[in-house]
């Protein structure tokens, strides 16, 4: 019989094997995440003291952007020859497909943040006066925060006319009371002032929250026809 | 049904029409904002009307998704629809009531500013719904329904906490509320409501009705044998 | 021979798409150890009745039973589908294609996935990446994935669109030798053609009805 969490390794396995064997993606998805830092850093001036303050909110919104464009690709592949139909007649139970798809983005925009945000310190002269390493702890719950519910949208938007558009459409609204908590976090810690501690309660609760509605209703998605 | 609409109908514009007058005549005029501050009057009762739609939203979506239930989804399709019009009213009324008091059109108030995200996320349900393609509309549009129900709380919660960070002008006034002002909100909250539940109740006929319609033809077609192929 | 239970007994299946009604009462009984030929015209209902069998359509009414269970889902480990399109991942090997779905049916036996894709006439060392391969290749290696874990029913929806002669009679070939080790085969096809002399019976479909079962590949008489 199928055991789920081999499933979910041999999934994501497979899904990072791919990635990694034609790099055409990862290397526009890098490309693109690089453009989009350089924009924001033409659009909001570095060197002003105002952009510094509000650097916190640049990157998680670049990120967020980076993101989108990288999870309306999460089911792609699967499309491609309706390989999800041979994923609905396994007798493998769907969410450890979503738990590979969701972990794989998690990585994947992981990758993008870890270029990203480099970048942004560079750029921005930034320097965390609070405990950076609680940066660290937002960071990975704020990209969890975006990519379940993305890995989500994304599995309902390919059901949609419009697919790309109804990413996004879904997915930033939902997504603002975990934006906001990312950035008031990053700010806090940045700029030392106020602790981030509520905010990144707020990310747990919401983190868990909607990992298990995910969870819960990503079969009843994955089947509805 | 067809007598008690119009009579309802009748019993809601009398209602409508007596919370009119408490709103405007009736309730003592504001001490600091003075005649202005009687928009308070609809554009409370507009949120209250619209939340208390989405929570019923809410349950229709979680009951379509555990019984299949086709008019738990016209439910939840209706309730969704209205709700983001009375939300709308809330949303207008803000910057006309900010206006003339403080001078600016929007104030990123905690209250008016979650609403407005409220508002975005069911104006994406319902984009959903529209885009959804066939007989899977209902079942995605009762996932989103959930997760933007879940959110809500979040909204409120987070937007709370980032005003007491940041301060903001406050809009609908703190305070002890004099109780013929009381009166005149809550008589306002009631003819809402019942003109809330009328609309809903149209809507959903009209929906009843256009499925029907769908189903006739698609008998039609179960029943048609094909003939011209002989 | 005893009179064994039918391994798949639909009872007026209705299946409609809004207006469309795909499916119009079909009723019918299946046994094991045949090649049925699923026939008719385009919009006939054949790759609706397959797929509402392969529990990837839920019927709007009527009822199924397959190897005497209501729902697909208990009995997917001993039912195999294969589509038009091939369900395999463009960018990865034949061999690749076939260890991944082997995790997904719980498949331990490494050397099963060598084996299936030599039944079916290909090579397993073969590492080019299934986009490149002929259509006649593509299919086999999809039959293959259909066949991976030994299934007692194989739903085939146009298993011959697009391939070469060759390929399609070595596919009808192992399908006959295939439904001779007792399993129940389901094929729908425009190139009915190719199973004659290897089908056991024909199903022709008419407007989402079957209007006629036969030995031959003969169509029934109109009904007056």
């Amino acid at each position: 019989m199928s055991e789920p969490k081999g499933i979910t390794r041999a999934t994501l396995l497979k899904d990072l094997r791919l990635e990694w064997r034609s790099k055409d993606a990862i290397n526009s998805m890098l490309f693109f995440s690089l453009l989009v830092v350089v924009v924001f850093s033409f659009s909001f001036d570095p060197s002003a003291e105002e952009s510094r303050q509000i650097a916190g909110g640049l990157i998680w919104v670049a990120i967020l952007f980076a993101a989108v464009v990288a999870l309306n690709q999460t089911w792609a592949r699967e499309l491609r020859n309706q390989v999800l139909d041979a994923y609905r007649v396994s007798p493998a139970p769907a969410n450890s497909l979503f738990l590979a798809k969701a972990i794989g983005n998690f990585i994947f925009v992981s990758v993008l943040e870890v270029l990203m945000i480099p970048l942004f310190v560079m750029f921005y002269r930034l320097r965390a006066l609070g405990p950076a390493w609680q940066l660290l702890v937002v960071g990975a719950l704020g990209t969890w925060a975006l990519v379940v519910n993305g890995t989500f949208f994304a599995a309902m938007s390919i059901r949609t006319r419009s697919r790309e558009i109804m990413l996004p459409l879904l997915l930033f609204p939902i997504a603002i009371p975990a934006v906001l908590a990312m950035v008031q976090a990053t700010t806090a810690i940045l700029s030392g002032e106020a602790g981030a501690r509520f905010w990144i309660v707020l990310l747990v609760t919401y983190d868990l929250v909607f990992t298990t509605s995910c969870l819960l209703l990503f079969e009843t998605v994955l089947n509805a026809e | 049904m067809k007598r008690t609409f119009p009579i309802l109908g009748i019993l809601t514009a009398i209602l409508l029409s007596y919370a009119l007058y408490q709103a405007l005549v009736v309730a003592p005029t504001e001490q600091t904002m003075g005649d202005v501050q009687r928009i308070f009057y609809y554009h409370v009762p507009s949120a209250w009307t619209a939340f208390t739609l989405f929570f019923i939203n809410f349950a229709a979506s979680i009951y379509y998704l555990a019984k299949r239930s086709p008019a738990a989804d016209i439910v939840a399709l209706t309730t969704g629809e209205i709700g983001v019009v009375f939300l709308l009213v809330n949303l207008i009324t803000g910057p006309i009531w900010a206006r003339p008091v403080w001078g600016i059109w929007w104030t990123w108030d905690w209250r008016l500013t979650s609403t407005l995200v409220t508002w975005l996320i069911y104006v994406s349900y319902l984009f959903l719904r529209r885009f959804a393609s066939g007989g899977q509309t209902p079942t995605l549009a009762a996932a989103t329904a959930i997760f933007g129900g879940l959110c809500i709380p979040f909204v409120y919660f987070s937007i709370w906490f980032f005003r007491t960070q940041h301060p903001q002008p406050v809009m609908g006034g703190g305070g002890s509320i004099d109780p013929r002002m009381m009166h005149a909100l809550l008589m306002n909250w009631l003819a809402f409501m019942c003109f809330a539940f009328l609309v809903c109740w149209s809507r959903y006929r009209l929906e009843k009705l256009r499925r029907e319609v769908d189903a006739a033809h698609a008998l039609e077609s179960l029943k048609d044998v094909a003939r011209s192929a002989r | 021979m005893t009179e064994t239970a039918p391994v798949i007994s639909v009872t007026n299946l209705i299946k409609q798409f809004g207006r469309f009604a795909a499916l119009r009462g079909v009723s019918a009984d299946f046994a094991g150890g045949k090649l049925y030929a699923i026939l008719g015209d385009n919009g006939a209902g054949k790759t609706t009745l397959l797929r509402t069998l392969a529990g990837l359509n839920q019927p709007s009414s009527g009822q199924i039973s397959i190897l005497g269970a209501g729902k697909f889902h208990d009995v997917c480990q001993q039912v195999g589908y294969m589509a038009h399109p091939s369900l395999l991942y463009d960018e990865m090997s034949g061999m690749e294609n076939l260890a991944y779905f082997s995790q997904l049916y719980g498949i331990a036996d490494g050397s099963r996935c060598a084996e299936i894709i030599r039944a079916v006439g290909l090579d397993p060392e073969l590492s080019r990446p299934v986009g490149q391969y002929s259509q006649g290749m593509r299919q086999r290696m999809s039959l293959a994935r259909a066949l991976l874990h030994d299934p007692k029913i194989l739903l085939l929806d146009e298993p011959f669109s697009n391939v070469d002669v060759h390929s399609a009679g070595d596919m009808v070939r192992l399908l006959g030798r295939t439904r001779d080790q007792g399993k129940a085969i389901f094929v729908v096809t425009h190139q009915a053609a190719l199973l004659e002399g290897t089908a056991d019976e024909f199903v022709w479909m008419e407007a989402g009805k079957i209007i006629g079962r036969t030995r031959s590949f003969k169509p029934p008489e109109p009904v007056a």
